[in-house]
């Protein structure tokens, strides 16, 4: 799920379920979350393309 | 007898110890800072003044009987009430329907086998889920020096009931930050142990795999005995940090460095200085990735405390505090994709904080970018920008709760506007002793050994 995806869902079920409030937390946590994706590659996800072709290790 | 009025906690233990002050008298002391003062501080929500002093008259008769089990014997001590302690309610702050157990927790067991006087249950930020103690069922913890501010969070009760003499040691516990944030904003120390050292049964979680327990007093030797007591319920004689030698310690500026008040900043800077003159070696290291900390630990401590919370919120929503409720709520809308992403990316944190200390004794940094915030600030100018108060708090403190490494805050004086700064010093994991040893070192260079910046005990 993109976070574009989430937001506009995560958004929409806080409505329905009556506590708008929590649009604005909803959006910096949609931030954050993107933060952290875009980081795959510097944290070494395991399938990031940076992964696909590591140097042996002795 | 004497009636010298104790220092600290280890100044009060030597007197007990001597049969110059008796544990019933340490405790009445104590119990009347309570009276005189929590109506204004709400640092208390329950006093336990029947079973404490009956405590300290047991204490006391043992003592007497030549049965001294340590340090930590007769002396008084608070509990942050998120902790259960058999016989009393375990609020968590929160209107939400107590706890009611039967059995202590083990960590309150363990100082009870010390011979600690259980003198109360602290107030704190609801369920600690905040860094200012003023979202809470029993009133908004109040700073001691200024009314007006917060003592910081979570552990808001714990730092005020040391500040105003009201125990001799304090039990918190230590998600985000909640045992250094309140011990940096009212100048005392504070030490969040290496993840797991401490036990967190029977203490209601916040984010399981962040939370820690640990204590606040006035000095690292106060500190260091408390967490013995906390750890295994035994104290060696003579235990507690030691100051020797001068340590190896690196300053990570990038990241850490990129928002403090000019206060700090300049008592930071004075602090190296009397560091490097008093021999200690000062460089400056680098922590890849810090800075995606705070994204981590909202992906780890929201879904945990989520989780956690599901049947009371169910059950009783209104009861909760709206700022906390959002918060439990907001985590329930985290996917398990991110939660496993920032599990791996903790990981890589935590070799990078490793890395950072190998060869050296610890981390040097300060605990909190700002002085005590007023109650009711939602935000605060820094380095020319208007900043989130909770971001801000646990700015500097919730890498090492997601890493798992000791921390501990020492305060290092006041800023122009009175309120106290505070430095941090982050060990090895599974190296609070040594920590404690260089907390001590590093305090004596400072504050002279004295500890906190406030005034005495009782």
């Amino acid at each position: 799920m993109t976070v574009d995806a989430w937001l506009t869902s995560a958004c929409a079920d806080a409505e329905r379920r009556g506590i708008p409030e929590l649009k604005p937390l909803l959006e910096s946590l949609a931030r954050a979350m993107q933060a952290l994706r875009d980081s795959d590659d510097a944290f070494g996800h395991p399938a990031a393309r940076s992964q696909n072709d590591p140097e042996p290790t002795a | 007898m004497t009636n010298e009025t104790p220092t600290d906690l280890c100044h009060a233990a030597a007197l007990v110890r001597a049969g110059e002050l008796s544990s019933v008298a340490l405790t009445t002391r104590c119990l009347d800072r309570i009276a005189a003062r929590n109506d204004a501080l709400r640092a208390f929500i329950t006093v336990m003044a029947d079973q404490a002093l009956a405590d300290a008259r047991r204490a006391d008769a043992e003592i007497g009987e030549g049965r001294y089990r340590g340090a930590l014997h007769g002396i008084p001590v608070s509990i942050k009430d998120l902790v259960d302690v058999a016989g009393t309610p375990t609020t968590s702050g929160s209107a939400v329907t107590p706890r009611h157990p039967l059995h202590d927790a083990t960590v309150v067991r363990n100082l009870r086998r010390a011979g600690a006087v259980i003198v109360g249950k602290t107030n704190l930020h609801e369920f600690a889920y905040g860094t200012t103690s003023d979202e809470t069922a029993f009133g908004a913890v109040r700073h001691p020096l200024d009314l007006s501010r917060s003592p910081g969070g979570s552990s808001g009760g714990a730092a005020v009931s040391i500040v105003e003499g009201m125990a001799l040691g304090a039990l918190g516990t230590d998600t985000g930050g909640s045992i250094r944030i309140p011990a940096a904003a009212c100048g005392i120390v504070g030490l969040k142990p290496t993840y797991g050292e401490v036990s967190c049964d029977q203490v209601v979680p916040l984010s399981a795999t962040l939370d820690h327990v640990g204590p606040l007093a006035r000095t690292v030797r106060d500190c260091a005995v408390l967490f013995l007591g906390m750890r295994d319920g035994e104290i060696a004689a003579g235990a507690g940090a030691q100051i020797r030698g001068t340590a190896w310690l690196g300053v990570p500026r990038r990241y850490f460095f990129d928002k403090l008040d000019d206060d700090l900043r300049e008592m930071f800077d004075r602090a190296q200085s009397t560091l490097e003159n008093a021999g200690h070696s000062i460089g400056t290291v680098d922590i890849p990735l810090a800075e995606r900390a705070p994204d981590v630990y909202l992906h780890i401590g929201l879904p945990e405390s989520a989780w956690y919370h599901a049947p009371m919120l169910a059950a009783e929503a209104d009861n909760y505090s709206p700022g906390v409720r959002r918060r439990i709520e907001l985590g329930g809308y985290v996917l398990a994709e991110d939660y496993l992403r920032a599990m791996h990316a903790r990981e890589v944190l935590r070799r990078a904080v490793d890395r950072a200390l190998e060869g050296l004794d610890a981390l040097l940094l300060p605990t909190l970018p700002i002085g005590a915030p007023r109650i009711g600030d939602s935000t605060v100018n820094i380095a020319g920008g208007e900043e989130p108060i909770r971001a801000m708090m646990l700015r500097l403190t919730q890498l090492f709760d997601i890493t798992g490494h000791p921390a501990i805050a020492i305060p290092c004086g006041a800023g122009h506007d009175g309120l106290p700064r505070s430095l941090q010093l982050v060990g090895h994991r599974g190296g609070t002793e040594r920590l404690l040893d260089v907390a001590a070192a590093v305090e004596a260079q400072i504050t002279g050994g004295s500890g906190s910046v406030g005034g005495g005990v009782g």
